[in-house]
């Protein structure tokens, strides 16, 4: 297909809209919230428009920076296991009958109709000494007496990764299914055994797909704000919790405002890194 | 023994055969061409010896040892796929050198296979190219270059040619087959195309439906097909009726032919002949008498449709020995008894 290049203002018009809604839906309210985080606090009300740099010298502290940097790493740790789950699951699943492949993704589909909330309290069950997973353990004699698996570090990563794992093998599985089989075994006549050859052919082939989904399951686990309040201890709440708390509880909106344009960028170096890093090993 | 003996391999999916029962022998260093129609069990029959499918039944046996039970990773085999599956992350020389690697071996021996190798294929000094940068015809080369890198028992390739045009390919063939016979590896390879068949092998193995009909020298097969699907298959003919008339005569198209015999018990047949092989002349005498229906002269040879009684005969000639014949012309046609081949019935 040959495509012209926009000649007048009319061939634009198909923009229009798409461009309306970034605008009112994105361009605005982060403006508003670029513009809140430098307004000045106002105890007995809200705030006052103003252009101090308080709030984010404030975020410079100790504290704040321990939970930024905790919410970061708990975003990495989230992404890096479901990945790391979610990659030899799908690949194996493609290998599949077509109606396993199918009723997989259905039962993966319908859970993502949970809600946090949901997905919560069925994990906060599940690791209580009176009802969870660990009467089990102890029926089977693997332990001595239930014990509570909550509020730890480790309850909260489980729920993290159970509620960003659906997505994970959904975007996956395209890539996956679309990869040529004959690589796979090309590799394993050259003498390659089947997992040596899926960690040789399968995951370098598929290298750009896996970066976007590190980056997209990060992206989903950073503004996580129930489950870490439900499974976890204050300690392992991250920087969207404490953002929450400022802005409804404190009633100090320009410090949340501050909070959030920070993590953004945050963000937005995090994965510009990332993706140059991609971008040098392509070349070489 | 020496070779690798295909024995009673069958292959079922769910109640269809997709190969059945199949036996072939093939003596070290043969080059063995795969030939059929598609759907016949051609793949299938390459990825059992490869070891990328589970046989059914049967066993595979290679230089005396039973490899049946053995993963592909352990066969010792190289093997050239369809889809080339030139692993796009790596350079040609790591792309050549991969099987070296799994080995372990240290980074100079690689170096000096793929330098080895490279200059076997004709690409000297590509090892640094990215595979996403060569050609066709640069890409195949590489493909081949990396089944060869462990020096393997068994050389198999699945219609390796076949996305290449019709010029590189006719090259490639000879290639192929000049780099075999110096390496004197054992081969097979899977092909639609009778030509590059018999260009290039020691033993033409014509499947259909699963089964083997007919495994023996390209000339041999062309010469004596065993019945009407291999002569169709292979080649051009003409599967002519023969039948034994009251005089004990044996008649092709009513018109007897002295010299041609037919098996003791069998009074109807049908005969194959090859175009070349027969001749048109003045109608009359002792051959059979026809109208010509179309003349298709491609410059290196002439074909001539001829009907008899309902039946179109081809044949061919050179423009030397220009048969004079026009578009309604009657003519005889004759069948050397010599070239005719009688088939089942
Ligand atoms: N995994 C499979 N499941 C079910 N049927 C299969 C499978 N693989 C092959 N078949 C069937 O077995 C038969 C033989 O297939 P095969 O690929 O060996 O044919 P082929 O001779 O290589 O044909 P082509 O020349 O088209 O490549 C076909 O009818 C095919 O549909
Ligand atoms: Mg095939």
């Amino acid at each position: 297909m040959r495509r012209e290049a926009p000649k007048s203002l009319a061939d634009y018009t198909p923009l229009l809209f798409p461009g309306l809604m970034l605008v009112v839906f994105f361009v605005v309210p982060f403006s508003t919230m670029i513009a809140v985080s430098f307004f000045k606090r106002n105890p007995s009300g809200f705030y006052t428009p103003d252009f101090v740099i308080d709030n984010y010298a404030r975020f410079l502290t100790a504290f704040f920076g321990g939970v930024l940097g905790f919410s970061l790493l708990l975003a990495v740790l989230v992404a890096v296991c479901c990945v790391a789950i979610a990659f030899p699951f799908t690949y194996l699943l493609t290998k599949r009958p077509r109606r396993v492949q199918t009723l997989w993704l259905v039962g993966l589909l319908s859970v993502l109709s949970l809600s946090e909330v949901i997905i919560g309290f069925a994990w906060s069950t599940l690791f209580s000494q009176t009802a969870g997973i660990t009467n089990l353990f102890v029926a089977i004699g693997l332990m001595d007496k239930p014990v509570a698996l909550l509020p730890t570090f480790g309850a909260v990563l489980a729920g993290m990764v159970y509620q960003a794992l659906p997505y994970t093998i959904l975007v996956l599985y395209p890539a996956l299914v679309r990869l040529d089989p004959t690589l796979l075994e090309a590799a394993r006549t050259l003498g390659a055994s089947p997992v040596r050859a899926f960690f040789n052919v399968v995951t370098p082939a598929l290298r750009n797909t896996i970066v976007a989904t590190l980056i997209m399951v990060f992206v989903f686990a950073l503004g996580s704000y129930l489950l870490p309040q439900i499974l976890g201890r204050p300690r392992h709440w991250t920087l969207s919790v404490l953002i929450t708390d400022q802005a409804i509880y404190q009633s100090n909106m320009p410090f949340a405002a501050a909070m959030a344009v920070f993590l953004v960028l945050i963000s937005l170096a995090l994965v510009g890194l990332t993706l140059l890093v991609g971008r040098k090993e392509n070349a070489l | 023994m020496s070779g690798l003996d295909i024995n009673a391999i069958t292959k079922t999916f769910g109640n269809f055969t997709a190969v059945d029962k199949v036996r072939l022998n093939v003596p070290h260093g043969t080059f063995v061409c795969l030939l059929g129609p598609s759907g016949c069990g051609k793949t299938t029959l390459l990825r059992m010896i490869a070891g990328l499918e589970e046989p059914t039944s049967g066993a595979i046996v290679l230089d005396g040892d039973d490899i049946t039970p053995l993963p592909t990773h352990k066969r010792n085999l190289g093997m050239v796929f369809q889809s080339l599956a030139l692993f796009p992350h790596l350079s040609v020389g790591d792309n050549i050198a991969y099987a070296l690697r799994i080995r372990g071996a240290s980074k100079e021996e690689q170096k000096k296979r793929v330098e080895e190798l490279l200059a076997l294929i004709h690409l000297p000094g590509f090892a640094d190219r990215p595979v996403a940068k060569l050609s066709g015809g640069q890409r195949q080369r590489v493909a081949i270059a990396r089944a060869l890198a462990l020096s393997p028992k068994l050389f198999l390739l699945d219609e390796p040619l076949s996305a290449l045009d019709a010029k590189l390919r006719e090259a490639m063939q000879v290639e192929l087959r000049q780099l075999q016979q110096r390496l004197g590896i054992t081969t097979i390879v899977v092909t639609h195309d009778q030509r590059e068949a018999m260009t290039m092998a020691d033993l033409v193995v014509v499947m259909g439906h699963g089964r083997i009909l007919q495994a023996a020298p390209p000339i041999e097969i062309y010469r004596k097909p065993a019945d009407a699907f291999v002569a169709d298959f292979i080649g051009i003919t003409n599967l002519l009726p023969a039948e034994i008339d009251s005089a004990g005569r044996t008649t092709i198209l009513g018109t007897a032919i002295p010299g041609l015999a037919m098996p003791v018990g069998v009074a109807k047949a049908s005969v194959s002949i090859r175009p070349e092989d027969v001749h048109l002349g003045e109608a009359g005498g002792r051959a059979i008498t026809g109208q010509v229906t179309f003349v298709r002269d491609l410059g290196g040879t002439i074909e001539t449709f001829v009907e008899v009684g309902g039946t179109s005969i081809i044949a061919v000639a050179t423009p030397r020995e220009r048969p004079n014949v026009s578009v309604g012309a009657t003519v005889g046609v004759t069948l050397p008894p010599e070239s005719c081949v009688v088939l089942g019935p």
